[in-house]
């Protein structure tokens, strides 16, 4: 290979996408690295403390996409104090000194400032596509910043941010000249929009394919929309209420008649159920359906539009669909590869109207399911056996039984045969996550079975240290791993600390690990990072090395202890 | 969700509390278990009871911890956390009613503020009842392209742009509504 000329290398590594496969082949050899570094333009950080924006800079000069993900998961579920870190701030600025020509960022769980925004939005001429998810910090005088000065904006995706709003004018600064849209949305912002500046966005932006509205957009404009819009794939409407005998209604129904296109259905944040009738046409050709903000439908006018819905392969819902509605989407979409159940109750106690049996019936109807997310009142041994037997094909399986340590709800065992029994059957098994009474026999069968695994999520489960290790030694793709919880202690952390340099982070809080052992694991490891996170009432860190640790959290680094950390994180 | 309960039972102290907070926002408080934060695991009893046996009474034990909130249980975003909408019902409690008049209408209506969750729908079901279109609004111009203003009595006795203020403290603060039309309507509009 080293006769070819660079030229002929670097055409072949066009060919070469997945970030993984990239990351092979500039390990090869020395030339190999530099011609795929400078060919390079889509760089994934899956943490952006594990490198430096000037090192990534200095590496790929070429580079057009960034993706960046801040927080640890956990911090979705309000484990990590607000101000931990994750900012955006020291990436955009040493960008924007460079002379890279950014076209795209991604984010996930960082911290985003309006100043940030107003600055990437002068830097990148070519800037094209901006995706916010479960990010933080910024108001939608941001927004407006994008949207007045990125002339060429292709695609403006805020997905479940905390958006500080203020209200009505950021649509309005899409220039005239701005007719590049392709993909907006903007469901997550709170407050009223400029509805004749939406119309007239949607109008000039022939190339718009996917636009999901907030609540604040009433139907006659979703109306209005429409039929300016019939090319669009992916919608999301925002407040789905109107009276069904209404003049506007008719129209929609129309205008839905014409949208031969669409194939994603999101949003009814508000919904009447009697105006769904008009959706029955596009629900022919739907390919993904999210109702999961919608807990204004259920019942009979839920279960009438899913037996609809025959070419579902995503479905998001809510379990107040019950197991006799799983029932009917198990007969009726036998597509289905991906189901997500959310609590439309989550504090209720037994108010949640789903459990194994409504599983169990999903798993024989959609033998195809891949990926699962499903919260449920209560779950058995028996049905986690035959939903393994009846699909194989689990690439992610997340079960939520609402009450933590409930064990298997007919024999009053732990889970442990049940999701040893997922884990065996479902060889390309990548993502678990755990609940329900736990011993350490269920992390033996993980650690034996799970060959793929690379994310595992753990929750008062296990009895001793052995579980933990059972985990660390058989999963040997794990890369990340975070738990709550356990009786996991100094013995599991430190016995094979070479381990979490091949991974990317480890959480645990609650568990039996204390200060003595996180010290010890950063001195024999300098390459990790090893965080203590104070609950930030606690202020004071208590020097005794007994001492068990509330939340540890550790990643690799290439560059050494972060400079951001705030007063209630001690880097050991 | 039974402390409210105790204090309507009461001598409806609720209503002369002292809080910190808008009006119409309800304390939602998830009472995070305070021994999550001092023992090492608030299960730890009930799981040292049953440990590897896995025994019967661990659905007794479970019984208890469960009803209480764990910090960060069950696993939901706190974004779909927060934009949870419980299910209206009838049952939910006494409606809202407030009276709405229209400038030229013969007669007036009444509607129950309750049943809508938010702006939109209630300029909608306004719309409808009484035929006309509402403009656009805007924080600084107020409703544009139309005759019409929609406008409510507050708590003081002014009369204030529909709009304006967060849905929920709208809803305590109505006292009426009002619909106004013409030169009266633009006045109140722009300028201020």
């Amino acid at each position: 290979m080293n006769y070819f000329p660079d030229e002929v290398l670097e055409h072949v590594f066009d060919f070469i996408s997945s970030h993984k496969d990239r990351n092979s082949v500039s390990l090869v050899c020395k030339s190999w690295y530099k011609i795929e570094r400078f060919s390079r333009q889509r760089v994934f950080i899956g943490n952006c403390y594990s490198i430096s924006p000037d090192r990534l800079i200095a590496r790929f000069p070429g580079l057009k996409s960034l993706t960046l993900k801040g927080k640890p998961h956990f911090a979705d579920f309000n484990l990590v104090p607000h101000d931990w870190g994750g900012f955006l701030d020291p990436w955009i600025r040493a960008l924007a000194k460079s002379r890279i020509g950014l076209e795209e960022l991604r984010l996930k769980r960082m911290v985003v400032s309006d100043e940030s925004l107003e600055l990437l939005s002068k830097s990148f001429l070519n800037f094209k596509s901006l995706v916010l998810v479960s990010c933080e910090g910024f108001t939608t005088d941001g927004i407006a910043a994008i949207a007045a000065n990125c002339r060429f904006l292709r695609e403006l995706d805020l997905q479940e941010n905390e958006v500080d709003d203020h209200r009505g004018h950021w649509l309005s600064c899409f220039p005239e000249s701005c007719t590049s849209l392709v993909s907006l949305n903007f469901a997550c912002l709170k407050g009223e929009i400029n509805l004749g500046a939406l119309e007239r966005l949607v109008v000039r932006s022939p190339n718009l394919k996917s636009l999901r509205l907030n609540r604040a957009v009433p139907l006659d404009t979703l109306q209005k929309i429409l039929m300016r819009a019939p090319q669009v794939v992916d919608l999301g409407t925002g407040s789905y209420v109107h009276d069904p005998s209404s003049e506007v209604y008719n129209k929609l129904k129309s205008a839905f008649q014409r949208c031969k296109s669409i194939r994603s259905l999101s949003g009814f944040l508000e919904v009447a159920p009697r105006c769904m009738s008009a959706i029955y046409p596009i629900c022919t050709n739907l390919t993904f359906l999210n109702l999961s903000y919608a807990p204004g439908l259920h019942g009979n006018e839920l279960t009438k539009l899913i037996q609809h819905c025959r070419k579902l392969q995503r479905l998001w819902i809510l379990d107040c669909i019950g197991d006799k509605g799983l029932g009917v989407v198990a007969s009726t979409c036998k597509e289905l590869q991906e189901l997500r159940v959310f609590p439309s109750d989550p504090y209720g106690a037994g108010n949640a109207a789903v459990t194994e049996e409504g599983l169990v019936l999903i798993s024989a109807g959609c033998t195809k399911l891949n990926s699962l997310l499903y919260f449920c009142q209560q779950m058995t041994n028996a049905a986690l056996i035959t939903v393994a037997k009846n699909c194989p094909n689990f690439i992610r399986f997340r079960l939520c039984i609402l009450d933590p340590i409930k064990p298997d709800a007919v024999t009053n065992q732990p889970l442990d045969e049940g999701f040893g029994a997922i884990v065996q059957s479902c060889k390309g098994l990548k993502r678990l996550s755990l609940s329900g009474l736990l011993t350490d026999q269920v992390f033996l069968y993980i650690g034996m079975y799970a060959e793929q695994l690379e994310m595992l999520s753990i929750a008062f489960a296990g009895d001793s240290d052995k579980g933990m290790l059972y985990v660390l030694n058989g999963c040997k793709k794990l890369r990340k791993l975070e738990i709550r919880d356990c009786p996991f202690g100094n013995a599991a952390l430190l016995e094979d600390v070479g381990k979490y340099e091949t991974m990317r982070s480890l959480w645990m809080s609650s568990c039996e690990v204390t200060l003595g052992g996180c010290k010890t694991l950063a001195e024999k490891m300098p390459s990790l990072s090893v965080e203590i996170i104070n609950d930030t009432d606690q202020m004071e860190f208590s020097l005794d090395d007994r001492q068990k640790v509330e939340k540890m959290y550790l990643y690799r680094t290439l560059v050494g202890h972060r400079e951001d950390a705030p007063e209630f994180v001690w880097i050991l | 969700m039974e402390g409210s309960v105790a204090y309507e039972n009461d001598l409806n102290l609720k209503a002369t509390e002292l809080r910190l907070g808008l009006p119409g926002t309800d304390e939602r408080e998830e009472q995070s278990v305070s021994n999550v934060r001092n023992k090492k695991r608030p299960l730890q009893d009930a799981d040292e009871e049953f440990g590897a046996n896995g025994k019967s009474d661990a659905q007794n034990e479970t019984a208890t911890p469960a009803k209480a909130q764990i910090v960060g249980w069950p696993p939901i975003r706190s974004y779909r956390k927060n934009n949870f909408q419980p299910k209206k019902s009838e049952s939910d409690g006494p409606g809202i009613y407030v009276k709405v008049s229209m400038d030229g209408a013969p007669y007036l209506r009444k509607i129950d503020l309750k049943v809508y969750t938010g702006y939109a729908e209630l300029l909608q079901a306004l719309e409808n009842m009484f035929k006309f279109t509402i403009g656009e609004y805007s924080e600084r111009e107020g409703y544009k392209g139309s005759d019409y203003a929609p406008t409510y009595e507050d708590k003081d006795g002014d009369w204030m742009l529909v709009g304006d203020v967060p849905w929920d403290m709208f809803v305590t603060s109505c006292k009426r509504l009002r619909i106004m039309k013409g030169s009266e309507a633009r006045g109140l509009g722009c300028g201020v």
